[in-house]
This record gives structure tokens, sequence and C-alpha cells, in this order.
């Protein structure tokens, strides 16, 4: 468990977050830029002091402002990954690599070499020097780094958010195999949705120095503070289910989620594994009836658990469609009006099946 | 050009070896100040960086003279330094060693300090989450990426340590195959009726030695910035 509770004030700026964090998990700090994200995680590592308040990792107090206690920053063993990479100019990919392991106690040295450049497809890229490395590689081989030195926790400030497009795909699927094959807890800032939907399995949503929401990313996907953070069009419920079944002559795969079924295109996926499904809100159409003759193969039955005003004359619909899962339907207000829609009744959620967009997603499956 | 009188190559190989012996002990030293002035926040930064920094406004003849007071046989630091090291200062080449320097540690920490300011301390911030503490940081991360300026700090304290007059005269006199360095051989030179020619030597020898110094320097500085990268 990562606990804080910390408050860190400066000119025009005040930061005052608590957060519970389950370890291991990967938890993402979302929020706009500016809204404290890095100072927070610079108060896990310590290379920031709290005015007030303390951090603590698994049962170990790591800042106590009360108690005046600090552990010091190289002894704490977190890993950090920068935005920028920080590879040391001076030394070499291999030597980079090796700077944080040389450092970190034997008894704890669990992540060898060997896994790590296999992990993160290093091996071809030993004998060079940071500056001939492309952006993607640099973030790879800080990421080794960090990994080498045992940490207890893993850091990552926006790791992708210098990257373009194609340089993020250099990077993304390598940390995905970081988090289903290793058990390193990880903390990362981002801005980016789609990093978070990959990525993590709590959310942090922050908001001008404050977390105002925190959970899994299935409970935070269907609350309004992160409608406020991604605009309208992005906001949807996002799901974790099991593969079921699979009908690859169709790209096709059902997914338990739920009571029900998806019925979802995917790429590649197998039976048994988990998927994680983002549902947008505006892609969602309720029905008060069960449908019949309609091209839509998902119509998942539920009940509204919350009518809430959206942008623009629409409505936001929350159905919750069993075991805890809920999705979001934006409707004009006029057909909500028409339909007569209000809490606890029962009405069924159509999904195409093209527009539910499926992740693979190991986590916990090992 | 006309081959070198045993005297004039006297002058040289004590040149080249009081600047390299001052430079050899004003480096570790430069290293601290540089990193007090540039890191440390205590009060006396700024007179610390004013009393550096002296020699390069005092006329270099008030600097011998200032050395001469404070270490001269009859003081008290002098005697102290006689009983307990038998090291005598004036008019001894450790006499002029430490007169030249004096004169050329601000033009060293000068570029230390520079070399210590444009180091990233996002790299030192990294260095801390592997594991690395303050010492063992700055020897492995913030050292070797000083290790550009530090090294034309060197070159530059060196050049000028070559060429010091008025303070090595002043503290450690004229003394042939003792204290008389280049410049001083010239002066002597000059002032000897018929040494034209001797003079016009030792000028060119400076001109070639300064030559030989700044192109050295260049091509180093050049090995170290395309090892680090840049």
């Amino acid at each position: 468990m990562l606990r804080l509770s910390v408050v860190k004030r400066w000119e025009g700026f005040k930061l005052r977050a608590q957060l519970d964090a389950p370890t291991p998990g990967v938890v993402a700090l979302f929020g706009r830029s500016g809204c404290g994200k890095t100072t927070l995680i610079n108060i896990i590592s310590g290379l920031l002091q709290p005015d007030e308040g303390r951090v603590e990792l698994d049962g170990v107090i790591l800042t106590d402002t009360r108690e005046r206690v600090r552990v010091p920053v190289e002894r704490r063993r977190i890993g950090y990954v920068f935005q920028d990479a920080r590879l040391f100019p001076h030394l070499g990919v291999l030597a980079n690599l090796r700077y944080g392991w040389r450092r970190a106690p034997i008894e704890s040295r669990s992540i060898g070499l060997e896994e790590v450049l296999a992990l993160l497809g290093l091996e071809r890229l030993l004998d060079r020097r940071p500056h001939q490395l492309s952006g993607g590689e640099r973030q790879r081989v800080a990421l080794g780094r960090a990994l080498l030195s045992q940490p207890r926790l893993l850091l990552l400030d926006e790791p992708l958010a210098a990257l373009d497009a194609a340089r993020r795909e250099e990077v993304l699927p390598y940390l995905e195999t970081l988090r289903d094959k290793l058990s390193i807890p990880m903390v990362f800032v981002s801005h980016q949705l789609d990093e978070v939907l990959r990525l993590a399995t709590h959310v942090a949503l922050m908001e001008a120095g404050e977390i105002v929401a925190s959970g899994t990313l299935s409970d935070i996907s269907v609350r309004p503070e992160l409608r406020a953070i991604v605009g309208p069009e992005a906001v949807g419920a996002v799901l974790d289910g099991v593969v079921t079944h699979l009908d690859s002559a169709h790209g096709m795969a059902d997914v338990q989620i739920g009571r029900g079924t998806l019925h979802v295109s995917v790429l590649d996926a197998r039976v048994n594994a988990r998927m994680r499904i983002q549902l947008l809100a505006r892609d969602i159409i309720l029905a008060t009836e069960p449908p019949r003759g309609l091209s839509v193969r998902n119509a998942l039955e539920g009940v509204i658990a919350e009518l809430s005003e959206d942008v623009g004359q629409a409505m936001l619909v929350k159905v919750d469609i069993g075991a805890g899962a809920a999705v979001l339907s934006r409707v004009t207000r006029h057909a909500a009006e028409a339909l007569g829609l209000r809490v606890g009744m029962t009405v069924w959620v159509l999904v195409k099946a093209v527009s539910a967009r499926g992740h693979t997603y190991r986590a916990g499956e090992r | 050009m006309p081959s070198l009188t045993p005297a004039e190559l006297d002058a040289l190989r004590l040149s080249l070896e009081i600047a390299l012996r001052s430079v050899a002990f004003s480096l570790p030293l430069a290293v601290l100040v540089g990193y007090l002035l540039v890191r440390s926040r205590f009060p006396g930064t700024l007179a610390l960086d004013a009393l550096v920094h002296l020699p390069l406004v005092l006329p270099p003849v008030a600097v011998g003279y200032l050395l001469l007071v404070c270490l001269d046989n009859r003081s008290a630091a002098g005697r102290w330094l006689l009983r307990h090291f038998g090291i005598e200062m004036p008019f001894t080449t450790g006499g002029a060693t430490l007169a030249t320097a004096v004169m050329t540690f601000p033009l060293m920490v000068r570029a230390i300090r520079l070399a210590l300011e444009s180091v990233d301390r996002g790299l030192e911030a990294a260095a801390r989450t592997l594991g690395a503490g303050p010492l063992d940081r700055f020897i492995s991360i913030t050292l070797p990426l000083m290790l550009p300026g530090i090294l034309a700090g060197l070159l530059t304290a060196f050049a000028a340590g070559l060429g010091q007059f008025g303070a090595v005269i002043t503290f450690a006199s004229n003394v042939p195959g003792v204290t008389r360095t280049l410049p001083l051989a010239l002066y002597t030179a000059i002032q000897e009726p018929g040494g034209e020619a001797a003079a016009m030597r030792l000028a060119v020898l400076s001109i070639a030695l300064g030559l030989i110094g700044l192109v050295l320097a260049e091509l180093l500085a050049r090995r170290v910035y395309r090892l680090l990268g840049r």
C-alpha cells in the first residue's frame, strides 16, 4: 500500500493531496498540465520535501514531517523515470544500466541485467552512447536503469510525453509488459487518456493541486470529475472483462462484463484473457424495451443509476449493468424526456461491436 | 632559429616546472572553492568570491609584496613554515610557484565554476534516485561532467602561469636557475646592453609555447565534447 497525505505550498500554488493506492498496481496520476502531478511524485521520491504530511510505502514511513522522518532519496529505493530520460551522457548504455544495479543492496537484487535486456529489447543498444539513441530508445534505457536499481516502487513522469506517436509505440508495449510480468508497483503521471487506459489499474484524478477522485479505472471512468478533464467527447465507461469466446474468422470476441456479454471486434485476443473495453458515452444507445431486428450486436440489460446534465442540451445517463459495472450514455434532453428516463428504470444498453475499443490486458493473470 | 643558451634552456625548464606545479597544487583547491561558490548558500560566499578574484584586479607587484610580507622569514607564518617543514618561500622555486599559483587561481576557479554551473542538476537527481549518496554522486556524475571545464581551466592557468612576472619577481626575485623563468629572463635580456638577440629568441619562444598550449587546449576540448556527445 502506498499511503500519502501531504501539503506543499508555493507562491500562488498549493498542493494538498491524499492517496491510498494498492501495491502492486499501476496508479495513474491523471490531470491537466500544471495541476501538481509531477510535484506529487517528486514528494514520493523524496526529491521534494512536503511542508506537512507523510508518505508511507508498504508500512515503511519515508517522510513524516511531524515525526521528523525523512529517508534520503538515495536510500528509498524508489525508481524514477523522468520525462527527459536523464541518461548520463558520459557513460555508455551498459554503464547507465548498471549504475543503479551496482548501488542496490546485494540481497535485494532480484531483477537481473539479462532479464531487463530481454524485457525491454535493449540487447542491441549496449555499446551505444546516450546521444546515439532515439527518444524511444532513451526512455527504454532509462526504464531499464530504474528497474535494475531494484526499486520497491517505480515512478514515471510522463515517460511518453516527449515522444511522437510512432516513438510512443516503441515504449508503450514495453510498459505493458513490465506491468504484466513484474510485480513492481508503479505510479505514473499522464495527461493522455489513452495511456491511462492501456496501463493503469487505478487512477487518481488531480485538479488544481488536489486529488479529486481516486479508485479503479472502471470506477473513475464514470465519475463526473473525469468529464471536466478529458472533455465531453472522451467520456465513457471503461470496463474490465474476460474473453469467453473467440471467432477469429470474423475478428470478434465475446467478453463477459457485469452480468452480460459484449461482442467486440478485436485484433488479437485469447480465451480467458482479460480485456479492457472503453465504451464512449456518445456511442451508446438506450432502449426502454428489449430491442429486436437491429444490426447492433450488443444489448445489455441494466438499471438507470443516475441522470446528470451534460453540455449542449444533453444528459448523461449512468446505467448499472450488474456485478458493480456501469456504463455511461449520452442522450439528448429531448430523447430523455420522450422516453421518460428516470432513476431505477430498466433499460437496454445498445453498443455497436465496432465502437467498443478493446485492449488486451493481462494484469493479474499470471 | 639560433639554438638556445644553457641559461635560456634553464629558464624554459623552470617556467614549465613552475607552471605545472602551480596548477597541480591549485586544482583540488580550485574545485573546492568553485563548488562552494556555486553550490553552497553560506553568507561568506561573496567575500570568498572577492578574495579569490583579487589577484585579477590588483597590480601583480602588490600581490608579490603582500606574499613577501606574509611569508617572509621574519613573519610568523614564514618562521612556522621554516621551523616545521623546512620550507623557505622567498627567493626559491617554491616561492615562485606559490606566486604563480595565487595569480592564476582566479582563472582556474572561473573555468571550474562555469563548468559546474552548466552541469544539469537533473542528472544528479537521477543519480540520487538510483542510490548514489552525495560523495558518490559528485565523483561519478558531477566531476566527469565538469571535466571539459576543468581541463580548460587547467590549460588556461598553465598558459598564464608560464607568463607570470610581477608577483614572481617581487616575491621570489630573479635568481638564475632558481626563479628566473622565461619572462624574467626576457626582462633581464632587455636590461642588458647587447641583449636584443637573446630577447628576441625568448620572445619567439614564448609565442611558440602559447600557441602550442592554445592548440592543445582546443584539441582536448573537442575530444572531451565528442565523448560527452555534445
